[in-house]
C-alpha cells in the first residue's frame, strides 16, 4: 500500500522503518500492561539500530570496495562492538565485557579463519564481512542469553550453591549445572535454526545468491554451511564464556560474589 | 543439657567483624567455642547472627579480625579443608536432587572418597532414618529433609557442627524431631557445636553456654541461664 503513497524509495524505507517500529513498541506496551517494562531498552534500541544500520550502509559500497585486508579491522570491530552488547545481559557480573569480547573473539574469530583458511569463506571482502559478520551478530546473541541465563540461575540457587561450599565443594563444581544449562539454553536458537531451515524459515542470503546467478543447490547447501558455521562459532563463545564468568563470581576464597542485592 | 565443658577451644574468633557498604553486619566479635560444648548464638531477627555464622564457615570474608580453629588462622587453611571441618546445616535444606545417599555421597566425594552403604545406614540412623538411603529426596517431608542435610554435614566428619536455625522452617512436630536428631548427635556423640537460633527455649534444651547478639556485637556471654535471664 505505501508504495502508491512514496515514489521515494528513501521516504518509503522511513516510512515503513516507522510502522516496523511502531508493530515492535505495540508489543512492548502490551509487555507493559503485564508488568514487563522494556519501553526505554526497546526505543534506544530500535533508534540505535537504525542509526547505526543507516551509517553502515550509507558508507557500505565503499567499505566492500576497500582493499582485502581491511577486514580483519571491521570484524575486529564488530567482536568488540557485539561484546559490548552481549555484556549487558550480564549485569553485576564483574568483567562481562571483556569475557564476552575475548569469547566472541575466539569463537567466531577462530571459526572464520579456519573456514577462510580453508576455502568455506571467500577471501573477498565482499563476502567475508557479510559471512564473518553473521557469525559474529549470532555469536554475541548466544553469549548474550548464556551469560543472562547463568546471572539469573546463580542468583535463583545461591542456597543451593552456598550448600555445595559448605559441604567442601570447589567453587567450579558448585555451580556446574548451571553452567551446562546456560550454555545448553544459549544454544537452542543456532541449533532451531539448523532443524528448521528450508521449512520454517529461507534465510535472505540463499534468495540474494539466487538473484547474484547462483545454482539453487549449490545456493541452498551454502545456507546450511553458513547456519553450521554460526552453530560451531555460537557454540564455541558459550563454551568459553560460560567458563570464565564461572571463575569470575567466587572470590580467591571460595565465596560467591554475585548476591541478590550486593 | 550436660555440664559446660573446660577443654581447650577448639574455635576461637578475635575481633571479628564484617560491614558491607557501611553497613556493620557483625562487629568486634571476640569468643571461644570449647570442644564438646554446644554455644548458642542467640540475638533478635537482624542482629547478625546468621551473618556471625557465614563468618564462621568463611561463606563471607571478614573486613576486619579472623578466626583460629585448633589454633590456626583460618585464612592459612584451604576453604574447602575449612568448611569441611565446620560443617554447616541451613535453615533450609537444601537437598541435591538424586537418593538421600547421593546427597550423603557428595562431601566425600568433593575429596575423592566414598562412603560404605554401612556408615551411611550409620548416619542415617544417628539422625532416625535408618532405610532411607534409597529414598528419592523429592518425596521427604520437611523434617526429614532437614535431618538428610544433618547426616549429610555429618558424612564430612567434621570438627564443628554449625546450625543456622534448622527448626526456624518446621512444624512443631518435624522441629522436635530433628531437635531430637540434634541432640543425638551433639550430646550423645560429644559433637562441638554452635547453634543460632531464635528460639531461646530450643538453646536452654541444647546448648550449655550461649551470647547474645544485639545489632552485630555481643552484648552477653556466658552460661545458658545467665545469658538468657539476666
Amino acid at each position: 500500500m505505501l508504495k502508491y503513497f512514496s515514489a521515494n524509495q528513501l521516504y518509503l524505507g522511513l516510512e515503513q522503518a516507522l510502522i516496523a517500529a511502531a508493530a515492535a513498541m505495540l508489543v512492548v506496551l502490551l509487555a507493559r500492561k503485564r508488568g514487563i517494562h522494556l519501553e526505554r531498552e526497546a526505543l534506544i534500541a530500535m533508534v540505535r539500530g537504525l542509526v547505526q544500520i543507516v551509517a553502515v550502509g550509507s558508507v557500505l559500497l565503499l567499505l566492500l570496495r576497500a582493499p582485502r585486508w581491511t577486514s580483519g579491522f571491521l570484524l575486529a570491530a564488530m567482536m568488540i562492538a557485539a561484546g559490548a552488547t552481549s555484556a549487558r545481559r550480564a549485569k553485576g557480573m564483574p568483567g562481562a565485557f571483556r569475557i564476552s569480547a575475548w569469547s566472541i573473539a575466539f569463537g567466531a574469530g577462530s571459526v572464520i579463519a579456519l573456514m577462510t583458511w580453508l576455502g568455506v569463506i571467500d577471501t573477498a571482502i565482499t563476502s567475508l564481512v557479510p559471512v564473518g559478520s553473521m557469525l559474529i551478530a549470532n555469536a554475541m546473541n548466544t553469549n548474550g542469553l548464556a551469560l543472562n541465563r547463568f546471572r539469573a540461575d546463580v542468583l535463583a540457587h545461591v542456597g543451593e550453591i552456598e550448600t555445595a561450599l559448605a559441604l567442601g565443594a570447589d567453587a567450579r563444581n558448585s555451580v556446574s549445572p548451571y553452567v551446562q544449562a546456560s550454555f545448553e539454553a544459549s544454544l537452542i536458537p543456532a541449533m532451531d535454526s539448523i532443524r528448521s531451515l528450508g521449512i520454517v524459515w529461507i534465510p535472505g542470503l540463499m534468495a540474494g545468491m539466487l538473484l547474484s546467478g547462483a545454482r539453487p543447490v549449490y545456493a541452498a547447501i551454502y545456507q546450511f554451511v553458513v547456519l553450521a558455521m554460526i552453530f560451531a562459532a555460537s557454540g564455541l563463545t558459550s563454551l568459553v564464556s560460560t567458563l570464565l564468568i564461572r571463575d569470575r563470581i567466587f572470590t580467591a576464597a571460595q565465596q560467591l560474589s554475585l548476591q541478590p542485592g550486593r | 543439657m550436660s555440664p559446660p565443658s573446660t577443654s581447650a577451644p577448639v574455635l576461637r574468633t578475635e575481633h571479628l567483624g564484617r560491614a558491607v557498604r557501611d553497613k556493620v553486619l557483625v562487629e568486634d566479635a571476640t569468643f571461644e567455642v570449647r570442644t564438646g560444648e554446644v554455644l548458642a548464638i542467640v540475638g533478635p531477627s537482624g542482629s547478625g547472627k546468621s551473618s556471625l555464622l557465614r563468618l564462621l564457615n568463611r561463606l563471607d570474608e571478614p573486613t576486619s579480625g579472623t578466626v583460629y580453629v585448633e589454633g590456626i588462622d583460618y585464612r592459612h587453611i584451604a576453604p574447602r579443608e575449612l568448611r569441611r571441618k565446620l560443617g554447616m546445616v541451613n535453615q533450609r535444606p537444601y537437598l541435591f536432587p538424586g537418593t538421600v545417599e547421593d546427597n550423603l555421597q557428595f562431601g566425600p566425594l568433593q575429596r575423592g572418597e566414598s562412603l560404605s552403604h554401612d556408615v551411611i545406614e550409620q548416619l542415617l540412623s544417628r539422625v532416625g532414618l535408618k532405610g532411607y538411603a534409597s529414598r528419592n529426596v523429592a518425596n521427604l517431608s520437611g523434617g526429614e529433609a532437614q535431618r538428610v542435610s544433618v547426616a549429610r554435614t555429618l558424612a564430612n566428619s567434621p570438627l564443628v557442627l554449625l546450625l543456622d536455625e534448622p527448626t526456624s522452617a518446621l512444624d512443631e512436630t518435624s522441629k522436635l524431631e530433628v531437635e531430637s536428631s540434634i541432640q543425638n548427635v551433639v550430646h550423645d556423640q560429644g559433637l562441638t557445636c554452635v547453634l543460632v537460633t531464635h528460639d531461646t527455649a530450643q538453646a536452654m534444651r541444647l546448648a550449655e553456654r550461649a551470647i547474645l547478639l544485639e545489632a552485630g556485637r555481643i552484648v552477653r556471654t556466658g552460661l545458658i541461664h545467665e545469658v538468657l535471664h539476666a
